[in-house]
């Protein structure tokens, strides 16, 4: 039996070179660069560079401002994660019905997915504005409280987290259909023969079943929020009002282009580059176990 | 085979010759590379100037190069410098100034004057804006579009109010009885700002001769703290924590993000640039009019400051280019295309000639809300407090500002707290800058 279908040994390698050398400088030098970076304190236009050792990283971690970034985090890519996969099964089941005009359906509930975040973002900027936005007028009409994303933090996120999980619902419920149309129908025979209902059948049959969909997707759509949502936070709330929209990678990018501090924001790349170098982990060594059946 | 070998051939030596003849074509004139941040009614005046001045001489071809917002552009320049493809001309915004004073990648535009022979009356700027990008006496970067903070008012919201149409509120107290009424009768905003840290902290602290930084705000030497946090500030703070409460201010927003609800007539009254007089020529479709920044009772006249942006030539270029570089700055400064460039954007002429030429026609009765800005500032007194500010990475310094802003305006913090937090955040950033170039 041949080993290969090359004759020539080289040519293997001639043919995934371009895209190696694609992988080497666009990410591994910058990733290198970054890493050297965050030991310097670098002059806006490069022309000095003062070895600083773990200044940036010290500076950073005792930052009250960098806490409540990592904070806003973990609030966001939650808040993002679990609203994202609640409405997006709840859409993937009832898209998975057999209904009229289902082919419809189901490719109008992966639109989405299309668009881009930032312009997601801008659109439920119109729902949330304090002055022409439909949100805020309704209401007006059952409360007084000013409903105002400009001033109050926690509308502000609100705000943001109803963009990212919207932006991102046409990839859930891809995943979500795919996987709820894997469940034998036999397995749901029996357990109506057993006597389920409506949500005893999902909830000891469907979902179980659907966990490792689940796990796939609520470890992607960490990955999205924490390190994809930048355009929405820029085109909406800029991080603020204060910092309370302020998320890691929106603080990176203040520190390194706007207030032009390259090896503070370097040193922020190399933790957030520790993230995803974890969550990738976890996700490899866990969905190889299948998650609980 | 050898077809194919023989088309491939043909391609190839196609595609060398159309891309040796093209550029050559091109290459006759010296082009000169100009980034800029004006897009929209804006960027269309950019592309008017340089169409001007390629088509009134054969040496050199001015390209200009919409580079997204200023920050965006200032770090597109940097982002170039230090790959070595910097363009000639980088147009960067005032608070961007003391970065490029301090970055070593300039060519002094003095300097290079000096250097090409072009003679220019250096005597014949606004001394207003010339101090604001000079060094010892000697001016470091070419103004461009220079404008100070004026106060706009809606005339038919004023009318529908039963105000008086013909008077801009002067004071504070005044505004907040005229935005109250406004605010009655209908109209969606009383009051509102653009450039927030702009408008109620650099400039109302200048206008009521109130310092911003120590060093004289920047100008005897590099700043290391912010001095917002004083009676005045904490009193004006105060004042518009309670308004936006009581509904007669509106919050919209950091940089310009508050120029929408006063072009599009939403606000009664507010606080932005000069460029807004262009604009609202152009497009309002309802009355309107301005007026000097509001008084607070109590306090000394200072002056209004300047903002906008300035031309700054890069670095490392050929001479045969930088000749261009004079050319092109030189014919910015002359008198008539400083007057058109006045009267098309409402942003303030550099030279007083052109001043002078514009006062000679009836430019200014047909247009009085031009002449705002220049009554402000003649009326104002220029001390040490009100010259400008100057310091490295004072974007960061007006992010933090605006940030806490809203963090008082919340209800978060009360007004001392957020000023207290925002002279030390600035504090932080000023000692970081004055570290790197000790």
């Amino acid at each position: 039996m041949r080993r290969s279908i090359f004759e020539n040994r080289w040519l293997p390698y001639v043919l995934i070179a371009p895209q190696l050398i694609v992988v080497l400088v666009f990410f591994f030098w910058p990733a290198f660069d970054s890493l050297r970076l965050s030991f310097f304190k670098v002059a806006p236009f490069g022309d000095r560079e003062i070895f600083a050792g773990l200044d940036n990283f010290v500076e950073l971690l005792t930052d009250p401002a960098y806490g409540r970034s990592v904070l806003n985090s973990f609030i966001f890519s939650l808040g993002v994660t679990t609203l994202g996969l609640a409405v997006s099964l709840c859409l993937a089941s009832l898209a998975n019905q057999k209904l009229r005009g289902l082919t419809f359906y189901r490719t109008a509930v992966l639109w989405t997915y299309g668009i881009a975040p930032p312009v997601s973002g801008i659109i439920w900027l119109f729902i949330f504005h304090p002055s022409y936005g439909m949100l805020p007028y309704l209401l007006s009409m059952v409360t007084t409280y000013d409903f105002n994303w400009l001033l109050q933090g926690w509308i502000a996120m609100l705000l943001v987290i109803c963009a990212a999980a919207w932006a991102h619902l046409g990839y859930n419920i891809a995943f979500f259909l795919a996987g709820l149309q894997t469940i034998p129908v036999s397995v749901m025979d029996a357990a109506r023969v057993d006597g389920a209902g409506g949500f005893r059948l999902f909830r000891s049959i469907i979902f179980p079943l659907l966990s490792p969909v689940t796990f796939f997707l609520f470890i992607m759509n960490m990955v999205f929020s924490f390190f994809e949502t930048f355009g929405i936070i820029h085109a909406v709330t800029q991080g603020g009002p204060g910092d309370t929209t302020t998320i890691m990678v929106y603080k990176t990018y203040v520190d390194g282009f706007v207030n032009l501090r390259m090896g503070y924001s370097a040193a922020q790349s190399v933790i957030l580059m520790a993230l995803v170098i974890a969550l990738t982990v976890v996700q490899f060594k866990y969905t190889e176990r299948k998650v609980t059946y | 085979m050898a077809r194919t070998k023989r088309l491939l051939l043909g391609g190839a030596a196609f595609l060398f010759l159309t891309f040796c003849i093209v550029p050559g074509a091109v290459l006759a004139k010296t082009e000169i590379q100009w980034w800029h941040a004006n897009t929209g009614f804006l960027g269309d005046r950019v592309t008017d100037i340089v169409t001007k001045f390629n088509a009134g001489q054969n040496d050199y071809e001015v390209k200009a190069v919409y580079k997204g917002s200023y920050p965006e552009t200032l770090t597109a320049g940097i982002a170039a410098y230090r790959a070595k493809t910097q363009p000639h001309l980088l147009q960067v915004f005032e608070v961007g100034t003391q970065t490029m004073l301090s970055s070593g990648a300039i060519y002094p535009v003095f300097q290079l004057m000096q250097e090409q022979g072009v003679k220019i009356d250096w005597a014949d700027f606004l001394g207003v804006v010339r101090s604001y990008y000079s060094q010892g006496g000697q001016l470091y970067s070419m103004p461009f579009n220079s404008s100070t903070a004026i106060l706009y008012y809606n005339r038919s919201l004023f009318k529908k109010a039963g105000l008086d149409p013909t008077k801009p509120p002067a004071t504070y107290d005044q505004i907040e009885k005229a935005a109250k009424a406004c605010v009655k009768a209908g109209a969606k905003i009383g009051f509102t700002t653009a450039w927030p840290s702009w408008t109620l902290v650099e400039n109302a602290h200048a206008w009521h001769d109130q310092p911003f930084s120590d060093m004289d705000n920047g100008f005897k030497g590099m700043p290391t703290k912010l001095r917002i946090n004083g009676e005045f500030g904490v009193k004006l703070w105060t004042l518009f924590a309670r308004w936006q409460k009581e509904g007669i201010y509106t919050y919209s927003g950091r940089t310009s993000k508050g120029d929408q609800p006063i072009i599009n007539g939403e606000a009664a009254i507010g606080l932005a640039s000069t460029a807004l007089v262009g604009t609202l020529t152009k497009t309002a479709k309802f009355e309107w009019g301005t007026g000097n920044l509001p008084r607070m009772a109590g306090y000394p006249q200072g002056n209004s400051i300047i903002g906008g942006a300035s031309l700054w030539v890069m670095k490392g270029k050929k001479p045969e280019e930088y000749k261009g570089v004079a050319a092109f700055l030189q014919f910015l400064t002359r008198p008539e295309q400083q007057a058109w460039w006045h009267a098309a954007t409402g942003y303030l002429p550099v030279s007083k000639s052109a001043l002078g030429a514009l006062q000679q026609t009836d430019h200014f009765q047909k247009n009085p809300d031009m002449w705002t800005a220049f009554n402000q500032i003649i009326s104002g007194k220029t001390t040490a407090n009100s010259q400008g500010i100057r310091m490295g990475n004072f974007a960061a310094v007006r992010d933090g500002i605006e940030a806490e802003l809203e963090n008082v305006l919340g209800g978060k913090k009360t007004p001392k707290q957020g000023l207290d937090d925002a002279t030390k955040g600035g504090a932080k950033i000023l000692k970081e800058f004055s570290s790197l170039y000790k």
